[in-house]
């Protein structure tokens, strides 16, 4: 079993002071293997604050990011999945779920993280998951408006992964379940 | 053994070993002369014989010792003994003999006492004799210990000031057993106890006694004492020797005083009637002007010192708390940039304790004076400071709701925010100490907000106003988090329908946008392009939200420009363009013409990047803008399908280019791309798009890839493969997908 957090869009500081108080306490050390973060951190102390709670960060590259060595896109390899991440300014129209099933079948991966529209997704289909953790501070998004703050945690066990959404609205962390299952490989 | 105590060739330290000793012995001599009375010896009689001792100091130690028999029996009243004796005492004026021989007097005397309540009062006498008793010998031990500095010669003045102090408890029981007077209530310490000892105290002018007995006193006697004598006790402290140390003194009182408030609630009426606090501030001057050699530091302390008292016992007194800064600014008057370092620390503490007891920075804005003192720090700390008030405001999550209160937030925030005279120069500064801090300053502007979109509208206005006198290198910092605030205040007005008949100094969405507009132009000067670029296809999609279509249009002019004059690098170029594409393509508040006029930029500018692949993916995203998946969107197929074959030119050419200089073939990726956003129009309708084009294109990538030119890359064989599946996918679909898919075999 491994737990993988995936995060993104904070937008610290330009749009956010902080993620919420009600997260900071459910993340703790220790209890995460992977961190998979879309981008837009923003600044080198969110990324180092990531780095306190896990180390293995992987981040891709907001247009927001002030780090230039994010990739535009990653691939890594987590038990019998593969797992792609990009930020999703790259991918028009914005949010699109056929754009991003492209993307999904370039990188050959059967999960796909992306941001960038700070809403909530998670799509499965033929191929796999694609799955936008929305905003982790709730930030102002032009295309998403009034942002509920959420992460996702998702839990690998095999060939099977539990998506566990945790939105925080009016104050209260409510968490969604979705369960997910690959199939076996034909080879 | 008694005849050896009348040596003066010990120090202290054995003159007290040797006193211990024949302590001891004198206890047992003691029980031999009460065994004597009961055997017919009259107490008369043996006080009568002990005075035929022929040295005097061995006499009088005997004396006292059948004085204390002598008591005990009540053959006489305790009060003529004990005035005997310590009248007697005065036959030794030896300054460590002396205390010894009235420490022993004190010694054996202070359980025969007629105190009120004791066996021995009545005909033994009353309380009133056994203060006087106690206080005479006080008096006269106090004399003896203070002459003691002037035994021997001056060089070695220090160690005899040691062995001084290390007698000081002797004079200091004294007043320990006035405290355990059951008879002294609060009437008689305050007309006759105080008065006498600090008579005494003040009038030995003596620098170590008066700190010692000062201190003695708030020690031992209890607080409610000390809170209804404050005028006498404060006022003994301003008649102090101007050396000594008054600041611990009474900062030690004033602890005292605000403990015994905060652990008795009710005794703060008390306190209020009394009035303390003016009592106190009033010392804390005089004490300041009775010693002009204090250093800084002290006379900042004494204020922090105040300060905690008020702010531990009227702490809903906010105006006390403005008058200690206030005093503390008089102080300071003339010293400019504090620069003594100790002193420094006293004003951080004077600062931070406001911050840490209300936790609301808020609260601590109205307090006129707070700013005044933070002038007093240099440069470098003054900046720490502010970083700590902005820590608190994050901390406690304080939002400050109005413009005025921001005004002053940062006026009082200003080395952080703008460069101020006496600052170092940007380059001098720790480049990730800078960044913190800005960061830190971004943060604090969330923490500026209002409901009411008038006064949060003033708030934007105020802030800008302090952040452009910050210098270029801190607006990058401090202006995007304000656009966003701008942002956000857009929606809302946006959302709540807002009133097209805005008064003056209203906010409305027009002036909202021309605000943005001048932000967003000052970061660009700044110059931050890339980031201004950004800012620009927010705001205008914000106006497109509001449907204001002017607006919009200038934002994105404003876009083109820094794109076409500041972005040269062809990486941030991509990034750029993709931006541009992707809120162009959400756009639906322009009118054909200007919608053309954009979108043929927006092409021509993805056209001419620098590398092939790019070109040939931003041509490809173009398609988008022809295409709008929502009601009432653009669907123009032919133009979708011009943008694709451009597309595909551009990715032939890239092939081709890539054979003439590395002598093997191009990326097979971009066709395998185009292919798939044939597929994305194919499904949702564009009639342009045919099966046999797809077809086509299929047996194009199929026999690139077998082409011995070709190098092998595995991730385009899976993305074709992962193509194909999904192909194979669409035609087992049930609905009318599968329908348009059975034409294309794979």
């Amino acid at each position: 079993m491994v737990l993988v957090l995936a995060l993104g869009d904070l937008h610290i500081p330009h749009r956010a002071p902080d993620l919420p108080a009600k997260f900071k306490s459910m993340l703790v050390p220790g209890k995460i293997q992977h961190i998979v973060s879309p981008g837009n951190l923003c600044i080198k102390e969110v990324h180092d604050y990531l780095k306190s709670l896990c180390a293995d960060v992987n981040v891709s590259k907001g247009e927001y990011d002030e780090d230039s060595r994010y990739p535009e896109t990653k691939v890594l390899t987590i038990g019998s999945f593969r797992l792609g991440i990009c930020h999703g300014h790259q991918v028009i129209p914005w949010g699109d779920l056929d754009s991003l099933a492209m993307l999904q079948r370039q990188l050959d991966v059967d999960i796909l993280i992306t941001g960038h529209t700070h809403q909530f997704k998670a799509y499965k289909h033929e191929g796999g998951v694609i799955i936008n953790p929305g905003s982790g501070t709730g930030a102002y998004s032009s295309i998403t408006s009034n942002v509920n703050p959420s992460f996702v945690l998702m839990d690998i066990d095999g060939l099977r992964v539990v998506v566990y959404v945790y939105e925080l609205i009016e104050g209260e962390v409510k968490v969604d379940k979705i369960d997910f299952k690959k199939a076996q490989p034909v080879n | 053994m008694l005849a050896e105590l009348r040596t003066s060739k010990l120090s202290p330290q054995k003159y007290y070993e040797l006193y211990m000793k024949t302590f001891d012995e004198l206890r047992m001599l003691e029980v031999f002369f009460r065994e004597e009375t009961k055997r017919g010896c009259t107490n008369a009689y043996l006080y009568e014989l002990v005075q035929h001792a022929g040295n005097i100091l061995p006499r009088l130690y005997l004396l006292c010792t059948v004085g204390s028999v002598y008591i005990k029996s009540k053959d006489a009243p305790a009060k003529e003994v004990l005035k005997d004796l310590v009248e007697m005492c005065r036959g030794i004026q030896h300054p460590i003999r002396g205390l010894f021989l009235r420490s022993y007097l004190s010694q054996i005397s202070k359980d025969k006492l007629p105190d009120a309540a004791s066996e021995f009062e009545g005909e033994g006498g009353t309380v009133v004799d056994a203060v006087e008793f106690v206080i005479q010998n006080f008096t006269e031990m106090n004399k003896l210990w203070v002459r003691m500095q002037h035994q021997g010669p001056a060089r070695e003045k220090e160690k005899r000031e040691k062995e001084r102090s290390e007698l000081r408890d002797l004079v200091g029981k004294n007043l320990h057993v006035l405290s355990q007077l059951e008879g002294v209530d609060l009437g008689m310490y305050r007309d006759m106890v105080l008065p006498r000892v600090l008579e005494q105290v003040v009038n030995c002018k003596d620098e170590l006694a008066q700190y010692y007995l000062m201190d003695c006193i708030i020690q031992v006697f209890p607080d409610e004492y000390h809170l209804q004598t404050l005028e006498t006790l404060l006022g003994a402290c301003a008649q102090l020797q101007p050396t000594v140390d008054v600041k611990t003194v009474m900062s030690q009182l004033m602890e005292r005083l605000s403990n015994y408030a905060a652990s008795t609630p009710q005794v703060l009426a008390d306190f209020l009637q009394v009035e303390a606090f003016s009592k106190l501030s009033e010392a804390v001057v005089k004490v300041i002007e009775a010693q002009p050699d204090m250093p800084l530091v002290g006379a900042v302390s004494l204020h922090v010192s105040l300060l905690t008292f008020t702010l531990r016992v009227h702490v809903d007194r906010l105006d006390y708390v403005d008058q200690v800064l206030g005093a503390c600014v008089k102080k300071l008057e003339g010293v400019g940039k504090v620069k003594d370092s100790k002193a420094t620390k006293q004003i951080i503490a004077l600062l931070s304790a406001p911050l840490e007891k209300y936790n609301n920075v808020v609260t601590v804005l109205t307090l006129t004076n707070y700013p005044k003192v933070m002038e007093h720090l240099d440069y470098g700390t003054n900046k720490v400071m502010a970083v700590v008030i902005i820590q608190s405001i994050m901390k406690n999550g304080t939002f400050i709701m109005e413009a005025d209160k921001v005004e002053a937030l940062f006026e009082l925030l200003k080395e952080i925010i703008q460069d101020s005279d006496g600052a170092p120069t940007l380059d001098e500064l720790d480049e990730e100490d800078f960044m913190e801090e800005q960061n830190l300053v971004a943060r604090l502007v969330q923490m500026l907000t209002n409901k009411d979109n008038d006064e949060m509208f003033k708030i934007l206005l105020t802030a800008r106003k302090h952040f452009l006198k910050g210098g270029p290198k801190r607006l990058g910092y401090t202006l995007p988090p304000l656009v966003f605030s701008a942002l956000k205040l857009v929606r809302l007005l946006q959302q709540q329908g807002e009133n097209s008949e805005a008064e003056e100094g209203a906010a409305s969405s027009q002036k909202v946008f021309q605000f943005l507009l001048q932000t967003v132009e000052a970061l660009s000067a700044v110059p931050a392009p890339e980031l201004a670029l950004r800012l620009y296809l927010q705001c205008a999609e914000a106006a497109n939200d509001s449907d204001l279509e002017p607006v919009a249009y200038e934002f994105f002019t404003q876009a083109f420009v820094l794109y076409e004059e500041e972005i040269a690098d062809s990486k941030a170029q991509v990034t750029a363009i993709h931006l541009i594409i992707g809120t162009l393509q959400r756009m639906n508040v322009f009118g054909v013409e200007n919608r053309d006029t954009l979108t043929h930029k927006a092409t021509g500018y993805s056209a001419k990047l620098l590398k092939k692949p790019d070109q040939c993916r931003a041509v490809y995203a173009c398609s988008h803008l022809f295409w709008v998946e929502v009601e009432g969107g653009v669907r123009d197929g032919e133009r979708v399908l011009l943008c694709l074959k451009r597309a595909l030119r551009i990715a032939n050419a890239a092939q081709q280019m890539a054979s003439v200089t590395k002598g093997s073939g191009g990326p097979v990726t971009l066709f395998v791309e185009i292919l798939n956003k044939y597929l994305y129009y194919f499904e949702h309708g564009n009639q342009h798009i045919t099966n046999s084009v797809i077809q086509g294109l299929i047996e194009l990538i199929v026999t690139e890839l077998q082409s011995e030119n070709t190098t092998q890359d595995p991730m385009v064989d899976a993305f074709l493969a992962s193509t194909l599946r999904y192909i194979r996918f669409q035609k087992q679909k049930g609905d009318g997908v599968a329908e348009r898919y059975a034409a294309i075999e794979v």
